[in-house]
């Protein structure tokens, strides 16, 4: 029943906003402006086939690669800068610099450095990813609760004892909103990469589509583009709720009172 | 029981500590000089009004932070760090356990950090559970259950653990009275059962008294020993025939005489009334 009402909450506006296009666009002829009915057949007839195997795959396969590689590099790179001062005061100012420069502005570089293939993209998502990951790992592996590092410290659970059963479940909630905030970084940068210097992917069949005037299967490719983002998103959620069910837990009883 | 006991006796030895803290808007002495010993299988406690140190004292005995001056022996040797045969209980139980491992698995914890293979782990866990009346939910997560309960959580871990010494930081003063007096008396059974040496810290004079063989009186701040008081009481005790003995009373009025001295500046030693002085019948 509630989860019926939060479903119909959830899809109310876009089936109105939907309508309300429907009825904006009936008697138009613009060629440039898409149409909800027309844009349904164009995504059907241009990436139900092996266009989705050659152009969206690849796309999915760079930007998980460049993901999983930030998400496990920021983790890594997080706990040691998070839990050593020294390290810490070291990697400060580079940390700094390296994350003023907008990723965008290195794909130029990068293509040059490594080329134009597979490895350019991945490490560009992977690049502009890393900051939110370790950031917030950073920050989550220095704010784990006091009394709970004493005790720890105090029962001498060290080494990787400690980074598994405290370090890391402790500052998990944080690592996974960094996580959450790289997701949509993860698309743009994917999209971006692809724009340039590439054979195949999402980016470049939109980009393909705009140059030879097939503006259908141009929007039907944003669309393409929207579904990822929130199927990856809807997927996320779904993990999140899982690995922290003991955190969500917690705090639903403490302020259900 | 006899006062003067052989130096082999002496399980843990607070000599001369002091502790200052830097702190931004400069340093802060948190404890001047403290001095006194523990026999082992003692159950001692310590009073002292809030921020007199106690629990900075405590910290730096378990190796968590070095004096800045003196030192803390616990078996001979110098403490630098945390001591494989010590356990510390502190007063913020639900802030001690791991909210993410369900109850048995935050007792098997340390015992997996010290090498201990499953099999022994699973018995000891068992054992210390039940020790403390908790058999019954291994499987609960620590913030499903009640404050008195979860830090019935924390003492099966420090029981599990086997330690020699137990410290522990007023582990009680933020469970209703109810609790508090089921827990004293946990406590006490404990202690008796395990032969463990106990180092009970409170702010609380009757609990004290109450749990207490020995009763180390706290200056305020900068923290000495303002008194160190042999509490004659029966050996098995009662939280409403204990309480509501002569003796009792004699010595809660005497504690809490010298916390009042103390917090009004006064360090005199010789103030102690004869009657706590003398043993019971
Ligand atoms: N980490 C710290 N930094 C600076 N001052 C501290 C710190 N911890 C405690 N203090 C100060 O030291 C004194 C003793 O504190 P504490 O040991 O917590 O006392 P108690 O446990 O008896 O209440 C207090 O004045 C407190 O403000
Ligand atoms: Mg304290």
């Amino acid at each position: 029943m509630n989860k019926a009402r939060s479903i119909s909450a959830m899809v109310a506006l876009p089936i109105v906003l939907v309508l309300l296009w429907w009825v904006a666009t009936l008697g138009n002829s613009n060629p440039f402006i898409p149409k909800p009915v027309a844009l349904l057949t164009d995504l059907w007839e241009t990436w139900a086939n092996s266009r989705f195997l050659e152009h969206v795959v690849p796309s999915i396969v760079r930007l998980l690669s460049g993901l999983s590689i930030a998400i496990v590099g920021g983790i890594v790179l997080g706990v040691l800068i998070g839990s050593n001062l020294t390290v810490r005061k070291i990697m400060g100012p580079i940390l700094e610099f390296v994350r003023a420069i907008p990723p965008p502005v290195l794909l130029p570089v990068l293509m040059m450095v490594i080329g134009i293939g597979d490895e350019t993209k991945v490490f560009l998502i992977a690049l502009g990813c890393l900051w939110p990951v370790l950031l917030n790992t950073v920050d989550g592996v220095r704010s784990v609760d006091p009394v709970l590092r004493d005790t720890t410290s105090s029962y001498n659970i060290g080494g990787l004892t400690r980074l598994r059963f405290f370090l890391l479940p402790a500052a998990l909630p944080r690592i996974v909103t960094g996580v959450r905030l790289s997701l949509p970084i993860a698309l743009i940068l994917m999209v971006a990469s692809e724009m340039y210097a590439a054979t195949n992917g999402l980016g470049f069949s939109i980009i393909y589509f705009q140059r030879t005037f097939q503006n259908g299967p141009m929007w039907a490719g944003v669309v393409v583009l929207g579904l990822v983002g929130i199927i990856m998103a809807l997927a996320f959620r779904w993990f999140e709720r899982r690995i922290l069910s003991w955190y969500y837990a917690q705090r639903e009883l403490e302020t259900s009172g | 029981m006899v006062d003067t006991q052989s130096n082999s006796d002496v399980l843990l030895s607070v000599r001369s500590m002091k502790k200052v803290y830097p702190t931004p808007g400069g340093p802060v002495e948190a404890v001047r000089d403290l001095t006194f010993d523990l026999r082992r299988g003692e159950f001692a406690c310590i009073v002292g009004p809030s921020g007199s140190g106690k629990t900075t004292l405590l910290k730096c005995i378990s190796g968590l932070m070095a004096p800045t001056s003196g030192e803390v022996i616990l078996d001979g040797e110098r403490v630098a760090g945390p001591p494989r045969n010590m356990a510390l209980v502190f007063q913020e139980y639900g802030r001690s356990l791991y909210s993410w491992l369900r109850v048995e698995d935050n007792v098997a914890l340390p015992l997996r950090a010290a090498g201990i293979g499953p099999a022994e782990r699973r018995e000891r866990v068992a054992e210390a559970l039940e020790a403390v009346g908790l058999a019954h939910v291994p499987q609960s997560y620590p913030w499903q259950l009640s404050g008195g309960m979860q830090q019935r959580v924390a003492i099966a871990r420090a029981v599990a653990y086997r330690p020699e010494i137990l410290l522990m930081d007023e582990p009680f003063a933020a469970v209703d009275a109810q609790t508090r007096a089921d827990l004293e008396d946990l406590v006490r059974s404990v202690w008796k059962k395990l032969g463990l040496t106990v180092l009970f810290v409170t702010h609380d004079i009757d609990e004290s008294v109450y749990l207490g063989e020995r009763v180390i009186i706290l200056s305020s701040s900068p923290t000495v020993v303002q008194d160190d008081v042999r509490i004659d009481l029966p050996f098995e005790r009662d939280q409403l025939e204990t309480r509501s003995m002569k003796q009792f009373v004699v010595h809660r009025h005497h504690v809490y005489e010298q916390i009042q001295l103390a917090k009004r500046g006064f360090r005199a030693e010789d103030t102690r009334p004869v009657a706590v002085a003398q043993p019971s019948a």
